[in-house]
């Protein structure tokens, strides 16, 4: 047996000073989830292909005496396999269970965590919430990757408690892929910007749908003489990241309330690097466009946009594989990752104003401490939708 | 200490509707219980882990050592190891049915016939 074989204990988890110190039995809850998710994705997620091979499609083939055309047509078929349906309901009760002790471990402490937030927060010029910011639609829709109340809801008003529970869980979700401080995607991008421009200090960077800013903070500490702001419609998440990052140090890093649809708070060409990690699959068919061309627009001539995703489909990538990729998409609340995967992301940027050769897509592993934290795996063992492997679809703005 | 009830606010449902897995309700339900006795199986486990490794080191424990206790990276391979196996032997009948679709397999009376015969 490996080292690596065996995921890290939720201990190794960074405690900076919002976040909600767990029990004993909370963290070995975590550690429990920790390894069922690595054996269902790891061990018995393979599973799914076999079934699909050796039975729903043979099946198929011989109801229909074709191949099935598309990965919703997979899907309706594996949706009959009493395998998949299973392994399906095993994930989904392990993602509600995470969303039960991360919510858990957060409320019964929610007045010490409030209480440390708004300290770090008082009067910071670097925290600015605009209650006339209403949630769009396809925030709320439903509640996203079933968080009780998703990234706007409070318990009690002025409460931290969606960031806080946000950012316990990531850990037991990734089974440590993302490091202790869960900002691998973050982390990656340092170190990719680094070997792609070195020697290059941006002035002044967007990231737009930034959460709790576990991935905008290691570049405001790795540029601390860049501005950086992080912009999200979600109060509560924005409050617990303010607070985060500052316990972390970066106090060049300022969160605002804002819906990214209208960035006309920022004059053209305001940015030299507009960012978003893992969030366009959380918008909708016309807010990502919309997003794209407001971010193109506030982005300066030879200025960077990227974003990190999973890997779009396309035609090379199997219907299996489409497949599979879009279980979170019906089975973990994420409704607008279907559609968004099969977007033209080159041809929006493209009419957004980034012409084709200006853009490139680059692959991106989380950046973790290999010592303790699994370096993540990608294949048919890859934990689909929550790997640390993503692909970074990004251009660099014409200077004219 | 907040007023909000946190244990029942804890498990609040998220909004969307819930696909139906297994097609009946009740085998829906059966297996959120279970997989949370399973969970908490694995806590009992770790716990009684924490405890017995105190005693070994200490000769003595209280409920404040278990709560700061911290796994050094060979005590956290080898609860990490005991976890991994837990899992295991609980989906072993999941395991073996993924296994099942490997082969082609006839029942076992016809080889018994089978064998009878020839």
């Amino acid at each position: 047996m490996k080292r690596e074989d065996v995921p890290p204990p939720y201990t190794a988890v960074t405690r900076h000073d919002v976040f909600p110190t767990p029990t004993h039995d909370e963290a070995a809850r975590f550690n429990f989830l920790t390894a069922f998710n690595k054996y269902l994705s790891g061990v018995i997620g393979p599973g799914n292909k076999l079934a699909y091979e050796k039975r729903v499609l043979p099946a198929f083939r011989a109801e229909h005496q074709r191949d099935p055309k598309d990965r919703f047509e997979i899907r309706h078929a594996m949706n009959k396999d009493p395998w998949h349906r299973f392994w399906s309901a095993c994930k989904r009760n392990s993602m509600e269970m995470r969303q039960q002790n991360g919510r858990a471990m957060v409320l019964r402490q929610l007045d010490a965590l409030d209480a440390k937030a708004r300290q770090l927060n008082a009067d910071r010029p670097t925290l600015q919430l605009d209650p006339s910011v209403a949630t769009p639609r396809y925030q709320n829709a439903v509640d996203i990757h079933c968080m009780p109340g998703s990234y706007h809801g409070e318990e009690r008003p002025g409460d931290v408690s969606a960031g806080a529970n946000y950012d316990c869980g990531i850990f037991a979700t990734t089974a440590g892929g993302l490091g202790a401080l869960s900002d691998g995607g973050g982390q990656a991008l340092v170190e990719w910007i680094k070997r792609e421009r070195p020697g290059w200090t941006p002035q002044r960077i967007l990231d737009v749908g930034c959460t709790i800013g576990h991935n905008i903070v290691p570049l405001a500490l790795a540029f601390p003489d860049t501005e950086i702001i992080a912009i999200d419609t979600a109060a509560p998440v924005l409050r617990y990241g303010h607070a985060r990052a500052q316990a972390l140090g970066a106090k060049n890093l300022k969160f605002i309330q804002m819906n990214a649809e209208d960035l006309s708070r920022f004059p053209d060409g305001h940015f030299d690097w507009v960012q978003t990690t893992m969030f366009l699959h959380e918008l909708s068919g016309k807010a990502l466009p919309q997003i794209i061309r407001e971010g193109v627009r506030v982005l300066a001539p030879g200025g960077l946009m990227l974003h990190l995703e999973q890997p779009q489909y396309s035609d090379e990538m199997p219907l299996y594989e489409q497949f599979i990729r879009d279980w979170d998409a019906f089975n973990n609340n994420e409704p607008f990752w279907s559609a968004m995967h099969a977007m033209d992301l080159k041809k929006i940027l493209e009419t957004a104003g980034l012409p084709r050769a200006s853009q490139f897509v680059t692959g991106v592993r989380a950046v973790v401490d290999p010592a303790v934290f699994p370096i993540a795996a990608s294949g048919e063992k890859e934990d689909h939708g929550r790997a640390a492997v993503w692909n970074a679809y990004g251009a660099w703005k014409p200077q004219s | 200490m907040s007023d909000i009830d946190y244990i029942l606010r804890a498990g609040a449902r998220a909004k969307g509707k819930r696909p139906d897995f297994l097609g009946d309700p009740s085998s829906e339900r059966m297996l959120s219980i279970l997989l949370a006795v399973v969970g908490e199986v694995s806590v009992l486990k770790e716990r009684l882990d924490t405890v017995e490794r105190l005693l070994d080191a200490e000769g003595t424990i209280s409920r404040a050592d278990i709560e700061k206790y911290r796994p050094d990276r060979d005590a956290a391979y080898e609860r990490g190891l005991m976890t991994k196996e837990y899992v295991a032997r609980i989906m072993r009948g999941v395991q073996q049915e993924m296994e099942a679709m490997q082969t082609d397999e006839k029942p076992v009376a016809d080889i018994s016939v089978d064998l009878r015969d020839n």
